[in-house]
């Protein structure tokens, strides 16, 4: 029987939508495409404005750092580069280094889109990958052939943010992972001093 | 951003070809073997690193970087003249790669870049096809022998060439013979398309400097971050998808 009060009919969906999502721990606020794609919309919107607002080079890398800063998952990205060295750490060590990272990685890839200055990058697809989502955007330089640049999202954090940068294939996860686990074995294994030196590096 | 990362660097081209091809073709038979549960399939990496740091030397003592003031051979529109100049001067191998990969396309849209860059681009200096939207497909005889099912092999590392792998080394060897335009241009001719080829090699060096010395100066291990930057490069370009894992997945499912 056709339910005849629509009104009824969109406390009846709403309701057990909201049943369904609470029943569900974790997917209530679950990422969709067009969100992963809507945030890195708005990321790229704002690195495009920064490179177009004709500031000086070093007004611009600052700019870039708080984007990162704002848009990137740097507490994963921390953990996740310093691997199994990371567990059994002291907690208080550990957050002074994600802290240290997070200044080290803003600079390093802040740095890097220097060389988009002058240019435009562009959303043009995203699609779901395992429990994530990846946005895929070209990125069109001047006197260069545009090239790929893959972001991996989401929220699992509990916000909508990027955990991962592939520029052309080569992945920003698996460079730093290559990159920490070298200075941490310079260091013997000290996370303290690998904090301490990542203040100044980048 | 990452293109001049995957051609070794100098490599004459000159002599009979077809002898040279069999052999280069029999040899990637014998490649190495990944070995179960490494990350790379590396297995000369002790040779690999003393050679990378002879190169990684040589690159500080000619165009400086780390400790050493940079050096600038060419002022910036040149540098991207040469660059320019030396891309196009390797259309015509692209072109014939990508009739042996059946990409009738690739070989169409190269040859009309070349044939536009060469004219209107005043012997390829300037890049009008790229203004136009007309892009390189790029592609040589290590990409062709990826399409025919020949395995990668080991990574390598080349005296002054950099990084490669065994099945890109066979084929940087084969383009040497096989490229159309050692047809064309004999003798000197052929000495100044090499002086081209070398000054766009310079070109590229100065223009990626930031790229380039991030890997090569400011990281904890140059070796490892430029052989990872390397095969991730040419891998994407290959079209080979890298595996796939979920990090994320299991670090917020931990408790």
């Amino acid at each position: 029987m056709p339910l005849r009060n629509p009104s009824r009919r969109t406390v009846l969906v709403t309701a057990s939508a909201a049943a369904a999502a609470l029943a569900m721990p974790g997917g209530a606020f679950a990422l969709t495409t067009d969100q992963a794609r809507a945030l890195i919309d708005k990321l790229v919107g704002e690195i495009n404005a920064v490179i177009a607002s004709g500031k000086s080079e070093g007004a611009m890398i600052k700019d870039f750092e708080k984007i990162f800063a704002k848009y990137a998952d740097v507490n994963f990205i921390a953990l996740s580069t310093l691997g199994p060295a990371g567990r059994g750490a002291n907690k208080a060590v550990l957050g002074d280094y994600v802290t240290a990272f997070r200044g080290y990685l803003s600079r390093k890839y802040g740095k890097r889109f220097r060389e988009f200055i002058g240019g435009t990058i562009e959303v043009t697809n995203a699609k779901p990958v395992k429990s994530y989502y990846e946005v895929s955007s070209v990125a069109r330089l001047r006197g260069q052939a545009p090239f790929d640049v893959r972001w991996q999202v989401s929220d699992k954090s509990g916000r909508n943010l990027f955990f991962n940068l592939i520029i052309e294939g080569v992945n920003m996860l698996s460079a730093e992972r290559t990159e920490i686990g070298a200075m941490l074995d310079k260091r013997g294994g000290d996370i303290a001093a690998l904090a301490r030196d990542l203040r100044s590096a980048g | 951003m990452w293109h001049m990362l995957k051609k070794p660097f100098l490599l004459s081209r000159r002599g009979p070809a077809t002898g040279l091809v069999v052999a280069v073709l029999a040899s990637l038979t014998a490649c190495a073997k990944p070995q179960p549960g490494e990350e790379f399939n590396d297995p000369y990496e002790k040779q690999n690193r003393a050679i990378h740091e002879v190169n990684v030397t040589l690159d500080q003592a000619v165009f400086g970087g780390g400790d050493v003031p940079k050096k600038k051979y060419l002022p910036d529109p040149l540098a991207k003249g040469f660059s320019n100049a030396a891309y196009n001067l390797s259309m015509p191998s692209a072109v014939l790669n990508n009739l042996l990969q059946l990409n009738i396309n690739g070989a169409a849209k190269d040859t009309l870049r070349f044939a536009l860059n060469t004219t209107f681009g005043v012997g390829g200096l300037m890049d009008p096809a790229d203004v136009i939207g007309l892009y390189a497909e790029d592609a040589d005889f290590g990409e062709t022998l990826h399409v025919w099912g020949a395995p990668e092999g080991a990574f390598v590392v080349l005296p002054i060439g950099g990084p490669t792998t065994e099945r890109d080394l066979a084929g940087s060897i084969v383009d040497i013979f096989i490229d159309p335009l050692g047809q064309v241009f004999k003798g000197r001719d052929f000495v100044a398309v090499e002086g081209v080829r070398i000054a766009g090699q310079v070109g590229n060096r100065q223009e990626y400097s930031d790229l380039i010395d991030s890997i090569l100066y400011e990281s904890a291990d140059s070796y490892a971050q430029m052989r990872l930057t390397y095969l991730q490069y040419r891998h994407n370009q290959l079209g080979i998808e890298e595996d796939v894992s979920d990090p994320y997945e299991e670090f917020y499912a931990a408790p």
